[in-house]
């Protein structure tokens, strides 16, 4: 995991490798805003999973500070599940820059657990707000994690969360009006999805301590018969494939351009004329886009 | 393309005083590195076996309850039989000059920051641990 999280040509062919025995694995994805309880949650679900046979692996990833480089990994202090026992192996990450709440590099460690055999596999995203929905691509099954405070159902409808979510909590359900919270959310889920073959469940629970995380089992355990069923857990996996391809192809790419000595020089040389000369970034992006030669004839 | 230094800081035994710990977290991600903070009560087979699973550089562990000659030499024993030998050793917390030298000596531990020291000592000193090995 450690050669796979350094990157280069050695991760890549590793994870090469990999491949043909990845896919067994079920992923779900738990996701929502800072401070909902995420951690907790997984916690509590590994032990029920746990008791029932399955091994289990978790990828948590954490926000890189964007000033020093460095981060604080805290996820694992609230699973104490994985003390002791080999069945349960937890891995934290760093964002690195990434902004989609779960990393490309959180993706692969994920992939190198499957491979493992790990029976399942919770991907738990970065505290998130309203952008970071890409967890839908690398999840079969993405919980949405709410508190009563997360607001009224008016931020519901906007927030982007309300259309990664497969199954919705509303953790600390303990907590004033969070009947209320609960009632607002179905209320709003019901105005997206009526009438679609899978609506969206709603959950209260209270990780720490464990009520309702029985339900909240079900409801994953429901939805991912449901996939199955309905033969959308393929198209699960191609929408994630299309995904990650698609970045590796766009990494490759960039990676191709910025790591080029001559093109860089010749980027210093337009963004100086930019700066002097009053060539427009415009013209100047398409001058220098021009120079990579891309064959245009090609697209149609 | 390398990681930044990733450093596990554990409270292993029974004392119940983190802010020490959270400190230095706070200092050692100031200074890039990636920190996971593994929280109070932490038996050392806990402590190690996170280690393990997070594969990091360098594993730090703050002793206030005075019972760090039998914790440290126990975590130190236990790396080493999972296959961490390279891993360094930290340790911080209430440990008189005395042991401070033995646990050194012995080849226990790296380093041993007590009470007042300089979060920027920390750093130099973990950085200065890879320096020249990337």
């Amino acid at each position: 995991m450690s050669r796979v999280e350094r990157g280069g040509p050695d991760a890549e062919a590793i994870l090469d490798e990999l491949f043909p025995y990845m896919g067994s694995a079920y992923r779900i994805g738990i996701t929502g805003g800072t401070g909902s309880g995420k951690s907790t949650l997984i916690d509590a679900l590994v032990r029920r999973y746990r008791s029932e046979g399955n091994t289990i692996g978790v990828v948590a990833e954490d926000p890189t500070s964007p000033f020093s480089g460095g981060a604080v990994l805290g996820d694992r202090i609230r699973m104490s599940s994985a003390a002791g026992d080999p069945g349960v192996f937890i891995r934290s990450i760093a964002s690195r820059g990434s902004e989609t709440g779960f990393s490309v590099l959180a993706d692969e460690l994920a992939d190198v657990l499957d491979a493992f055999g790990r029976d399942l596999i919770f991907l738990e995203t970065i505290g998130v707000g309203q952008l970071e929905y890409k967890i839908r691509f690398s999840a079969f099954t993405t919980v949405v994690v709410f508190t009563p405070e997360s607001g009224d159902d008016v931020q519901g409808l906007k927030s982007g969360l309300m259309e990664v979510g497969d199954v919705f909590v509303v953790n600390k359900s303990d907590r004033p009006r969070a009947d209320q919270f609960v009632a607002d959310l179905r209320g709003s889920l019901d105005l997206r999805y009526h009438g679609a073959e899978w609506e969206p469940p709603v959950v209260p629970t209270v990780a720490r301590g464990g009520a309702g995380v029985n339900n909240l089992e079900e409801a994953i355990t429901a939805h991912r018969k449901y996939l199955e069923a309905a033969s959308a857990l393929d198209e699960r996996k191609r929408e994630g494939f299309r995904n990650r391809v698609r970045y590796l192809a766009e990494d490759k790419i960039s990676r191709r351009i910025w790591g080029n000595p001559y093109i860089q020089k010749r980027f210093d040389g337009i963004v100086k004329q930019v700066v002097s000369d009053g060539l427009s970034p415009y013209e100047a992006a398409k001058r220098l886009v021009e120079m990579l030669q891309i064959d245009e004839s090609q697209h149609g | 393309m390398n990681r930044p230094i990733k450093i596990l800081i554990a409270k292993p035994g029974l004392d119940g005083h983190d802010r020490g710990a959270k400190v230095v977290a706070n200092a050692l991600r100031d200074a890039g590195m990636e920190v996971i903070y593994t929280g109070l009560h932490q038996t050392p087979e806990m402590v190690v076996e996170a280690a393990v699973q997070e594969d990091v550089d360098v594993v730090s562990v703050s002793v206030l309850s005075g019972a760090h000659m039998t914790l440290i030499p126990k975590i130190r024993r236990l790396m080493d039989e999972s296959g961490m030998k390279k891993v360094h050793l930290i340790g911080g917390g209430i440990i008189p000059e005395k042991d401070a030298e033995e646990l050194k000596n012995g080849g226990k531990v790296s380093g041993i920051f007590g009470p007042g020291t300089d979060t920027r000592d920390i750093v130099t000193f973990i950085q200065g641990l890879f320096k020249g090995k990337d």
